[in-house]
């Protein structure tokens, strides 16, 4: 691995970040620690924040209040979507336009791209358009664009949307080996089957912080019971506090006090941000506020 | 209407060739009432063309395609209803215009949005869509499918995007239409996606490499779990000796390893881990079938093409 390990641990991440684009608050009060040598994962649905988030982690964001720290300009990569990729060059003009614009020289450059190239599955593709690429191998080259300069920071907003499963594991092999040489990475994803790979997730709500940690003590934390019943024997009041698991219904009992007809059932990350989103609903909401 | 058991979707045996492209391989693929059925399978592996080609919109070059037991035609389709990944919704027209084109353009009387069971949407009635969040968008585009009372539901990626309190609750919405008679095929990349589904039928390269509950897929597939101090140390290793380690958390998971050769790779390099087997989930044995090409690439080239 040639992305090399930084000699003193360093800590990133933003501190009571608040950010406001015009009236409208987009984040309100948020922290977030990203060490390195680890994954961390931003999880929320469309508008929750975690975009505004890791673009002001990226320095491309002015916040309104709090603090943000980075290392400099030249040591952050970021990722949004393949946007990154130029798709009128091929895979290898792509590296070789990066790599000149971060002054990295011919040889070093060699050698990174092929380690990471042969590690993205791209080694075959070096010839070929980018613009000609699939979603996945395109997404993986943004990946490796974002790499080449061995940052200290990589911030990938979204990096598997749209990328089937197969790709999808393989750009999940790239950030492992990038956070295994040392680099702090931060994830945006809305998918929580995706953060359970993280060593720690901050679940974003509405600007707002929903839940925080290590996805094994964000499932340890939940209030009260789950269990699994047939859908027709949920009793009625229970029905806002359930939703489908599959053929059965999963049910929330908050005061803890399972169903007699049902063995408690093990809790997901998925579970725990229901349950929490559930407490936190205001009995007259605003539609889809 | 249809009987609990009707078979709604059917493709049988069917084959679709692009050029030199074999896009589809002798599939099979039956969606009954009553029962919600994923397709998965990487991109190119034949997902669309099959569906397609069920509803009539692509000719097979062989095999049967039925749609209600009939041969696909406009009438047929009538019967469907069907939410695209880009939702198909008119962005400036009202909640309540949507449903009531769709319905017209269905040969039905405009519901009611009232009607709907869903207040956030009643109450955004006169909101232009665009002006709506996407978890209401997706609401919308779920009633818009449904406003027509089809007998068979084609999904698309149905809660990409959204929160997990908006995805539940449109999965109940799914589930809600299956328990009334209705069919749905879902096709997805994504897990969580799947585990709402009774059945999963999995492609690659054309063909229908696995179908049946995920529990029966996985069957008795398993990962080595590798639990260490030192991931980061553990993964290095294990990548350079050519094995694929996935991080989960701060441990390790090998799909498909042998656990004595890899404790032994640890312990060789003095990294003090604990490896143990695990029932592999069912995303790690997805990742295997649909990965798995029928000809051995070169060493180091991806299995996935933009096909």
């Amino acid at each position: 691995m040639s992305l090399q390990r930084s000699a003193v641990p360093a800590v990133w991440g933003v501190e009571d970040l608040t950010v406001r684009y015009g009236q409208r608050t987009a984040l309100d009060h948020v922290s977030l620690a990203v060490p390195s040598s680890t994954l961390t994962a931003v999880v929320g649905g469309d508008g929750s924040g975690k975009s505004t988030l890791l673009r002001a982690l990226a320095g491309a964001v002015r916040p309104a209040g709090g603090c943000v720290r980075r290392p400099a300009a030249h040591q952050v990569g970021y990722v949004a979507g393949a946007r990154a990729v130029y798709t009128d060059l091929t895979v290898d003009e792509n590296v070789a336009f990066v790599a000149e614009a971060y002054g990295i020289g011919r040889a070093e450059r060699e050698a990174r791209a092929l380690l990471l190239l042969r590690r993205a599955g791209l080694i075959d593709a070096r010839e070929r358009l980018a613009g000609r690429l699939s979603g996945g191998m395109r997404q993986k080259l943004a990946f490796v664009l974002a790499a080449l300069h061995e940052p200290q920071l990589l911030i990938l907003d979204e990096p598997t949307t749209g990328v089937d499963p197969v790709s999808r594991a393989e750009l999940w092999r790239l950030i492992a080996a990038a956070a295994a040489g040392g680099v702090a990475i931060v994830v945006a994803t809305t998918y929580l089957d995706e953060a359970e790979r993280a060593a720690a997730v901050l679940v974003l709500q509405r600007g707002r912080a929903l839940l925080a940690g290590a996805p094994a003590e964000i499932t340890a934390r939940l209030a009260g019971v789950l269990f699994d019943l047939p859908p027709d024997a949920v009793p009625a009041g229970a029905l806002p506090r359930s939703w489908r698991n599959g053929a059965l219904r999963r049910v929330w009992a908050p005061a803890g006090r399972p169903s007699a007809a049902a063995a408690p059932a093990t809790p997901t990350l998925a579970d725990a941000v229901i349950v929490a989103s559930l407490s936190a609903e205001k009995p007259a909401e605003e539609p889809g506020s | 209407m249809t009987l609990a058991g009707d078979v709604l979707f059917s493709a049988r045996a069917i084959v679709r060739r692009f050029g030199p492209l074999l896009a589809v391989d002798r599939a099979d693929l039956e969606v009954h009432a009553g029962e919600i059925v994923g397709l998965l399978g990487a991109n190119g592996a034949g997902k669309t063309t099959l569906i397609r080609i069920v509803l009539g919109l692509l000719p097979a070059d062989s095999g049967t395609a039925r749609l209600f037991g009939l041969p696909p035609s406009r009438g047929t389709r009538r019967r469907l209803g069907y939410v695209s990944q880009g939702l198909g919704l008119w962005e400036d027209l009202s909640v309540a215009e949507n449903l009531q084109f769709t319905s017209r353009a269905f040969g039905k009387a405009a519901p009611a949005v009232w009607d709907t069971a869903d207040d956030d949407l009643a109450a955004a009635s006169r909101s232009l869509v665009r002006d709506l969040p996407l978890g209401l968008r997706r609401r919308l585009a779920f009633a818009a499918a449904l406003a027509h009372d089809p007998d068979l539901l084609v999904l698309d990626e149905p809660t990409s995007g959204v929160d997990p309190l908006a995805r539940a609750r449109l999965w109940d919405t799914v589930h809600a239409a299956v328990e009334t008679g209705k069919g749905s095929l879902v096709t997805t990349h994504y897990m969580d996606e799947a585990g709402q589904c009774d059945r999963l039928v999995v492609m690659s390269e054309g063909r229908v490499v696995a179908a049946g509950t995920a529990a029966a897929i996985v069957g008795d597939r398993a990962a080595v779990t590798v639990q260490t101090d030192d991931w980061a140390t553990a993964f290095a290793l294990l990548d350079e000796a050519g094995v694929a380690a996935a991080l989960v958390g701060r441990d390790l998971r090998v799909p498909g390893a042998d656990p004595v050769r890899i404790q032994r790779l640890l312990d060789a390099a003095g990294v003090a881990a604990r490896t143990s087997l695990a029932l592999a989930t069912f995303e790690e044995v997805f990742v295997a079938l649909a990965g798995e090409p029928t000809t051995p690439p070169a060493p180091g080239t991806a299995s996935e093409d933009g096909a």
